[in-house]
């Protein structure tokens, strides 16, 4: 069979029928959640900077870096949009990038959109929010004022663990439907590896977008006006 | 920093990373590409790229919009043109995920002028 190899994301095919259908179902279930929840993070203000936000990833995943000799790695963008726009918010930010991708470019498979999503837009983001709301919450008890650098290796540790969280997900659906005689183990092992190795890219990206946004403006970055608007413990 | 100055710099990195930097990018199969390919090797021949083996890429669909206008990143399948395919996609993302944040913050929201507020979200710059 003849390949490309420019595609980025899950293909059609490599997750049976069945499998692709279940994870359609719980993308559509999140995004409809994602939609309604995203309207308590979005204003006026906030609403161009989710609309760049979106672009912006799309616009990194095109840049693939290498990671090891042949095998690459590109920005998944879930802690990222978490961090600026809120995790509702950055969920529809990449589900809007992967449907972008599947229907105009032909990167990532149609029946696959339901796995990229869950992937990408559900965990990856979730694990991302959740690492970064922790962090930050650490690193306010120690000072209020948490200094750029700051945010910029809660960036970095969030955008590492969404990545491979995100890759671990995949491994999921591989052991639930999978195509094709590689072992589980080999499939997980290789993944967590690479991603591993992704990561860090996704983290260096991750933070020094997050660090020239907080520096320009502060106000807008989700992270920071969530932890303003909360009365402190 | 003026006030537009931020909007400014920030779309123009995007269409310069979508433009000129994605010109730069690894051509390798990515981390999950390259699982899939994991117990194949690939071969040149004169129809493209064959894989020879077991692995998981074989049971790869080909994409049902393959042949579509900007179908992997280039404009009518040419090279050199990954560029503007990507300012393309830039501005259809901007438009499509702008105009439906903005539906999700102005939308269901009878009686009210403006999205919701929180507390010291008022400042304007």
């Amino acid at each position: 069979m003849v390949v490309n190899t420019v595609a980025m994301h899950m293909s059609d095919g490599i997750v049976n029928a069945p499998t692709s259908v279940v994870f359609l179902v719980i993308a559509a279930v999140a995004i409809g959640i994602c939609a309604v929840k995203a309207r308590n993070e979005l204003d006026e203000r906030t609403v161009p900077l989710a609309g760049l936000v979106a672009a912006f990833i799309f616009a990194v995943q095109m840049v693939n870096f290498p990671i090891l000799p042949g095998v690459s790695g590109h920005l998944l963008g879930g802690a990222l949009a978490a961090i600026l726009v809120g995790p509702y918010t950055g969920g529809l930010c990449i589900a809007i990038v992967l449907i972008v991708q599947a229907l105009l470019f032909a990167d990532g498979g149609i029946t696959a959109l339901g796995t990229n999503i869950t992937n990408m837009s559900i965990v990856g983001v979730a694990a991302a929010y959740a690492t970064a709301v922790a962090l930050y919450a650490i690193a306010r008890r120690r000072s209020p004022n948490v200094p750029v650098a700051g945010l910029g290796v809660i960036a970095f540790i969030a955008a590492l663990i969404g990545t491979v969280c995100a890759s671990m997900a995949f491994v999921v659906e591989y052991a639930i439907g999978g195509a094709g005689a590689t072992s589980l183990g080999a499939v997980a092992a290789y993944m967590l590896g690479t991603h591993a190795l992704i990561g860090i890219g996704e983290g260096l990206i991750t933070a020094v977008t997050v660090m020239a946004v907080v520096r320009a403006r502060p106000d807008l970055v989700y992270l920071m006006r969530r932890a303003r608007t909360e009365v402190p413990a | 920093m003026k006030r537009w100055s931020f909007w400014i710099a920030f779309a123009a990195a995007t269409l310069l990373i979508a433009g000129v930097v994605s010109y730069f990018a690894s051509s390798s199969p990515d981390g999950l590409d390259s699982a899939t390919l994991q117990g194949c090797e690939i071969t040149e021949t004169a129809d493209g790229e064959q894989l020879t083996g077991d692995c998981i890429a074989q049971h790869a669909a080909e994409h049902p919009l393959a042949t579509s206008p900007l179908a992997d990143y280039a404009i009518g399948g040419q090279d050199g043109t990954g560029g503007i395919a990507g300012i393309i996609g830039v501005v259809v993302t901007v438009v499509i995920a702008g105009g439906a944040f903005w539906l999700i913050a102005h939308g269901g929201r009878a009686g009210e002028t403006s999205p919701s507020r929180r507390a010291g979200d008022d400042k304007q710059t």
